[in-house]
């Protein structure tokens, strides 16, 4: 491998990339665990705040639809960079205030749930509307079906409304998750050491930016690579029963 | 099944044989007034066939009947058990009118299968997750229905992949399934090509011949005049005329009747 390297003439740049100190590969490596984590759970969040937000907006009162009209608007309309100093800052702030309120100490904020907190929450604006949209092209009819069976409302939404919107929501969902792996890079503003804040520092302190901007470009890439593979995977389950557009066009 | 035999030794004597009554239904959307006050009766192992113009009301009538649609007044009481109504006609009891639906199978002018399951799992997804039959018998079962209506060999494929008139079919396994207390159907060939008709009438010629109780909206007048016991004809949200399908397509008492039979046959 080294050898690989050394013809190269990168011979410098592996030992830099190097698992094991002095190299910073570790280093890279833990920062992009990091990001994932974050990115999971935030999109996991996002989901789940999503399906909640398309429900409410969908079959709400009107209060529930004003209050999720507002959220989707404002997250969607302020810069991520903006809305993730305004909810950290202020998250941390108002849990140390409640914290000392009771009479407590400060707490250290963890990190990784911070940004899942932060990002999940402007995943879930997202999702609201990709899931809204993807429960409204649903047919009507095959919601009226289950209904005229007596099936209860809940499980129409599990065994048939979710089931069925998945194949429209899917494409939405795949670049949402993308945009979560990406948008952790932000998360370096408030100091949490994912891939993007390690990645500056192992530049900064070894002048190598070249090489380590580079080494991290390749492993976004990486994950926007295997991230389409399983979007795919995904996206062929959930179509299942639609005959494939190649034979239309 | 079940649930039907437990509700019958409870009825009244005089309704034991009832399986629908609608008594002085009405509907209105917005300001549009669409069933002005309907009553009717299905005995059991009765086919009635609700003929009548565009817009008269008889899909809305046949959704008031499963609450589809919510009635704005009157009664409905299924196989002697009376949906419970709050006065703006909304169901007051949602769990009573969850299991009257069961006994309520409804087919649908577009089908509306779930495009997303088999034939198969359509057809066993009521039985298994709403009735609570063991899936082994709910298999077996829908493989005997799907055989019925003539998809026997096509359990495992999606609905996308059917004709409109093998989609109708298994619609209607699917509704048989439930072994529903009457059956509703609703133009169940309006959305067929003409040579696909043919197929689905056989199978709803085939139901009527067990004795299933229907409700059918149909602008087939032969085929209603073939299978009906009794023909309702609709006329802008009132029944105008009704009776054995011998008076009603050969003895016209109202006007409006004689024009709509004479412009649809
Ligand atoms: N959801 C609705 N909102 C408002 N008006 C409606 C609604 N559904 C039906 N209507 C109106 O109610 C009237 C009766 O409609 P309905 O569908 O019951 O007629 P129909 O007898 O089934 O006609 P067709 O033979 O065309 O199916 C029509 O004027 C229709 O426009
Ligand atoms: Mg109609």
């Amino acid at each position: 491998m080294q050898a690989f390297f050394d013809m190269l003439g990168l011979g410098s740049s592996a030992e830099l990339l190097s698992l094991s100190p002095p190299g910073w590969g570790g280093n890279l490596l833990r920062g992009l665990a990091n990001s994932l984590k974050i990115a999971l759970g935030a999109f996991g969040l996002g989901l789940v705040i999503g399906l909640f937000g398309a429900c409410g907006k969908l079959y709400g009162g009107k209060v529930t639809r004003d209050l999720l009209a507002v959220y989707t608007t404002v997250i969607r309309a302020v810069p991520e960079l903006v809305l993730i100093l305004i909810l950290y800052y202020v998250g941390t702030d108002v849990i140390n205030k409640i914290s000392e309120a009771m009479g407590g100490d400060r707490v250290e904020i963890n990190g990784v749930a911070a940004g899942i907190w932060v990002l999940g929450i402007v995943q879930g604006a997202y999702a609201t509307e990709i899931l809204r949209g993807a429960i409204q092209a649903v047919p009507v009819g095959q919601i009226e079906a289950a209904r005229s069976f007596g099936m209860p409302s809940a499980m129409t939404m599990r065994r048939i409304t979710i089931p069925a919107m998945m194949s429209f929501a899917t494409p939405g969902l795949a670049n949402l998750w993308l945009i979560a792996t990406k948008d952790t890079a932000l998360l370096a503003v408030v100091g949490f050491s994912e891939l993007t804040l390690e990645t500056r520092q192992a530049a900064g302190s070894t002048r190598a930016y070249f090489t380590f901007f580079l080494a991290a470009g390749a492993l976004y890439l990486v994950v926007t690579l295997l991230s389409g593979l399983v979007f795919a995977r995904i996206e062929n389950w959930a179509r299942r029963g639609q005959p494939s557009l190649k034979g239309a066009r | 099944m079940l649930h039907v035999a437990a509700s019958e030794t409870a009825a009244m004597p005089e309704t034991r044989s009832e399986a629908i009554r609608i008594e002085n239904l009405h509907k209105s959307f917005g300001s549009l007034e669409v069933l002005k006050g309907v009553s009717l009766t299905a005995q059991r192992g009765d086919v009635v066939a609700i003929i009548g113009g565009s817009g008269s009301g008889k899909s809305t009538m046949l959704r008031c009947i499963n609450f589809l649609e919510t009635p704005s007044s009157g009664r409905i009481v299924i196989a002697g058990e009376e949906v419970a109504m709050r006065p703006d006609g909304s169901a007051a009891n949602r769990r009573q009118l969850e299991r009257i639906r069961t006994r309520l199978a409804m087919v649908f002018q577009q089908f509306n299968l779930w495009t997303h399951r088999t034939l198969l799992e359509n057809v066993i997804e009521v039985p298994v997750h709403v009735l609570k039959i063991p899936r082994a018998e709910a298999i077996a079962r829908a493989h005997d229905l799907l055989k019925q209506v003539g998809l026997g060999d096509k359990a495992e494929t999606f609905p996308a992949y059917l004709s409109g008139g093998q989609q109708q079919r298994a619609a209607i396994a699917r509704a048989l399934a439930v072994d529903p207390s009457a059956m509703l159907f609703d133009e169940p060939t309006s959305a067929l090509d003409p040579e696909l008709v043919g197929e689905v009438l056989n199978v709803i010629r085939g139901l009527a011949d067990e004795g299933r109780t229907m409700l059918l909206v149909t602008h087939e007048m032969k085929f209603a005049r073939e299978v009906a016991n009794h023909v309702v004809y609709l006329y802008q949200g009132r029944i105008e005329e009704q009776g054995p399908p011998d008076q009603i397509f050969d003895n016209p008492q109202s006007e409006r009747l004689k024009q709509f039979l004479s412009s649809v046959y």
